[in-house]
């Protein structure tokens, strides 16, 4: 019985995993303005700092990470506003699909998407801010984590806000709040990868697994109740 | 018999508003019945909570035998609600809409291509962007990923408005498939005279509430309903 | 059939509760002025060192640290029986609470501010975990109040002020820990309660500021408990009012109940 229903979760969230993935490629609102936002900040930041080669260098750390959350912002926003758009969230509601696989679907989604976006902006800070990456899988590590996390917490603050009028306030005082030690960890782990401070990068990787392991195990288990809509 | 729906003393509150206000219904498995009255009588706020997207503020309910209180999400996965909003997702095609929704109700790949072949979306239909129907196909395509799950409760909201006369005698076709194979159905039309042919029950809705009447021979063998004159919520 | 039994938020209680607070609050003041010392200690150096007059501020920081974190605590539990009975009572004493929480977090932090400038010479420092913490946390509440005030279902208003609740409540484990781990070091006072490192009068006059900021924080949740109910009573009657339409709009006379 339970692994029948296991199965039928990981299926169900693979569904609409494919689903959302699927959209994002055909609607390219991800590669036409995500990215291009994303990148729009990294070369304020750069303004910011008075093209000083080395503040960039030393700061590139935390930029990446900040330009990364507030474009997880966009990300999340747009995978709910897609099933908003014409009742595809009442169908879903409709369809019988354990809400632990559509929670796990669309944060993986989520998830996918923010790691292409930061091996873009990677490249944009190797290229921009002149950083040398000196621990490769540790940079890895940290970016698939810090992904998960933010995918996780977003996802489930996501459906808390979707269908409110303000949603599109609401979720980044919500949720920047929350996923802040997710830029404090995955801020000095990468600090450690780019060779710019002396920290315990992967005791930092044990933080970010560790919060996208509760946020993953919380949203999971919370999803179901915030769907049952009135 | 268990009753399709059986509703008593139903209240649903949209925010501080009464959509419901002490609705008393029973339909009988097979029946077609006929939700009419005017804009704003709650007509689609009682059709979403039977298909358990609204809950009950007070009162009672069951559908397919489940309760509206505590068993919404089996009601769910049982019933077919088709809205005002078709529920696609605009940069998907036709044939992956539908696709997507019967792997989602756990029905397989000879379901989609017959749903797809009743609803004449064969062909370059199949492989357009549901965003770029016109909104007779996009009704249809609608109805095609709902005919996939083999519902018990078809639940119908202006299915006729806005469409073209193919469309129209597509949804009548269906309507009357759907009886025949034993699914209850209940609509909301303001298309009378197309209805009538199926010789369906009428309610009308007023105010949040129900009068079942007789215009019908199908008269529900239910309990008569009529007495819900002092009903109110707690 | 609800009625408004009383459309006040005061009954005797408080009002005893609320001249406590006053009188307390009047002899707080008195004591914290004129018989605490002020805050030195001589270094082995032979240097004065300490917190001079600024330990004053200590009297209305420290309570207001724990009145915030006592609200907000108080929302976590409330939220937490309200997962379990799931009544309108707990879902309003979460949000009494989180309100004064928000309240005193603030007032904790601009004191924590004030008292820092002359004694740890800034206003504001990144590597202290509790001052970090705590503005996350005010944060956190912030956001869970905002989300209060859209209109929308109670049940559903309800079941998505838990989850925030619940998350702050996981949240504010995850800042405190990262942010030690930050900067792994602290400028916060270590148990100076523990250690007798205090006073013996500054000690009292702490201890009566917690006992005046506990009868505060129970004079202002009630009232703003007794707020909220009184809300949803007019909710309740909106609702009735509405109701009484809808059935007149379906031609039904209501004669047997009346309307104030």
């Amino acid at each position: 019985m339970l692994p029948l229903r296991v199965t039928a979760v990981f299926r169900d969230a693979w569904l609409i995993a494919g689903k959302d993935l699927k959209i994002e490629m055909r609607a390219r609102v991800g590669i036409n303005q995500i990215v291009p936002f994303a990148v729009t900040v990294l070369v304020l930041f750069a303004f910011a700092l008075d093209t000083d080669q080395e503040a960039l260098r030393t700061y590139a750390p935390g930029l990446f990470w900040v330009t990364v959350l507030l474009a997880s912002l966009l990300a999340i926003g747009r995978s709910f506003a897609v099933d908003l758009a014409d009742g595809a969230s009442d169908r879903l509601l409709l369809s019988g699909i354990d809400p632990i696989a559509v929670f796990g679907g669309k944060a993986a989604a989520i998830a996918i998407q923010l790691v292409v976006l930061e091996v873009l902006l990677a490249a944009g800070v190797v290229l921009l801010f002149d950083v040398t990456v000196h621990r490769y899988g540790l940079l890895v590590c940290a970016g698939l984590a810090a992904a998960a996390g933010v995918a996780a917490a977003g996802t489930l603050y996501g459906a808390l806000v979707s269908g409110l009028g303000v949603r599109e306030t609401l979720l980044p005082m919500l949720l920047l709040p929350v996923v802040a030690p997710v830029l404090v960890g995955a801020t000095r782990a990468f600090q450690d990868a780019f060779g710019v401070a002396g920290a315990e990068g992967w005791a930092w990787l044990g933080l970010l697994a560790g919060f996208a392991a509760i946020y993953g195990v919380f949203g999971a288990l919370s999803y179901g109740a915030l769907l049952e809509e009135a | 018999m268990e009753p399709a729906v059986r509703l008593r003393a139903a209240v649903t509150l949209l925010g501080r508003f009464p959509a419901l206000a002490g609705v008393d219904l029973d339909i009988t498995p097979g029946e077609i019945v006929l939700l009419k009255g005017p804009n704003g009588a709650g007509k689609t706020t009682l059709l979403r909570l039977c298909a358990g997207l609204c809950s009950l503020a007070s009162g009672k309910g069951w559908v397919l035998g489940h309760d509206l209180n505590d068993e919404r999400r089996m009601v769910r996965r049982r019933v077919a609600l088709l809205g005002h909003r078709t529920g696609l997702y605009d940069d998907l095609t036709v044939a992956e809409n539908v696709a997507f929704w019967a792997r989602a109700a756990g029905a397989g790949g000879t379901d989609v291509d017959e749903a797809i072949e009743r609803l004449s979306l064969t062909g370059r239909l199949a492989d357009t962007r549901a965003g770029r129907l016109s909104a007779g196909q996009r009704r249809r395509a609608s109805i095609a990923s709902l005919l996939v799950r083999r519902p018990e409760l078809w639940l119908l909201d202006e299915p006729h408005a806005g469409l073209d006369q193919q469309s129209r005698d597509t949804v009548d076709a269906l309507v009357r498939s759907a009886a025949a194979a034993g699914a209850t159905v209940v609509l909301a039309t303001h298309e009378l005279e197309r209805i009538q042919v199926l010789e369906p029950r009428v309610v009308s809705v007023v105010g949040g509430m129900v009068r079942q009447g007789s215009d019908s021979a199908n008269a529900p063998n239910g309990e008569d309903a009529s007495t819900e004159s002092d009903r109110r919520v707690p | 059939m609800s009625t408004v039994v009383a459309a006040t938020t005061s009954s005797k209680a408080t009002r005893v509760l609320g001249w406590l607070t006053l009188a307390g609050f009047a002899l707080l003041v008195a004591l914290a002025f004129a018989w605490v010392p002020e805050d030195t200690r001589i270094t082995e150096q032979g240097d004065v060192v300490g917190q001079f007059d600024a330990v004053r501020l200590m009297f209305v920081h420290v309570p207001s640290a724990i009145l915030a974190y006592t609200g907000f605590g108080l929302t976590f539990l409330a939220s937490l029986a309200y997962l379990r009975w799931r009544t309108d009572w707990w879902d309003m004493m979460a949000h009494a609470s989180a309100e004064i929480g928000v309240v005193f977090g603030v007032l904790t932090l601009v004191t924590g501010s004030i008292w820092g400038r002359p004694t740890w010479q800034t206003w504001w420092e990144w590597g202290d975990v509790r001052q970090v913490t705590t503005l996350v946390m005010v944060l956190v509440f912030v956001g869970y109040l905002a989300m209060r005030r859209i209109p929308a279902d109670t049940a559903v208003r309800a079941r998505r002020s838990v989850v925030i609740a619940l998350v702050g409540a996981v949240n504010i484990v995850i800042v405190n820990r990262s942010v030690d781990w930050w900067e792994n070091r602290t400028l916060h006072q270590q148990s100076t309660l523990t250690a007798r490192k205090i006073r013996d009068e500054t000690l009292f006059t702490l201890s009566f500021s917690f006992a005046v900021g506990m009868v505060l924080f129970a004079w202002l949740l009630l009232h703003r408990f007794r707020l909220a109910y009184l809300e949803s009573q007019i909710e309740q009657l909106e609702v009735d009012e509405a109701m009484e339409e809808r059935r007149a709009e379906a031609g039904l006379s209501d004669d047997s109940k009346e309307q104030p």
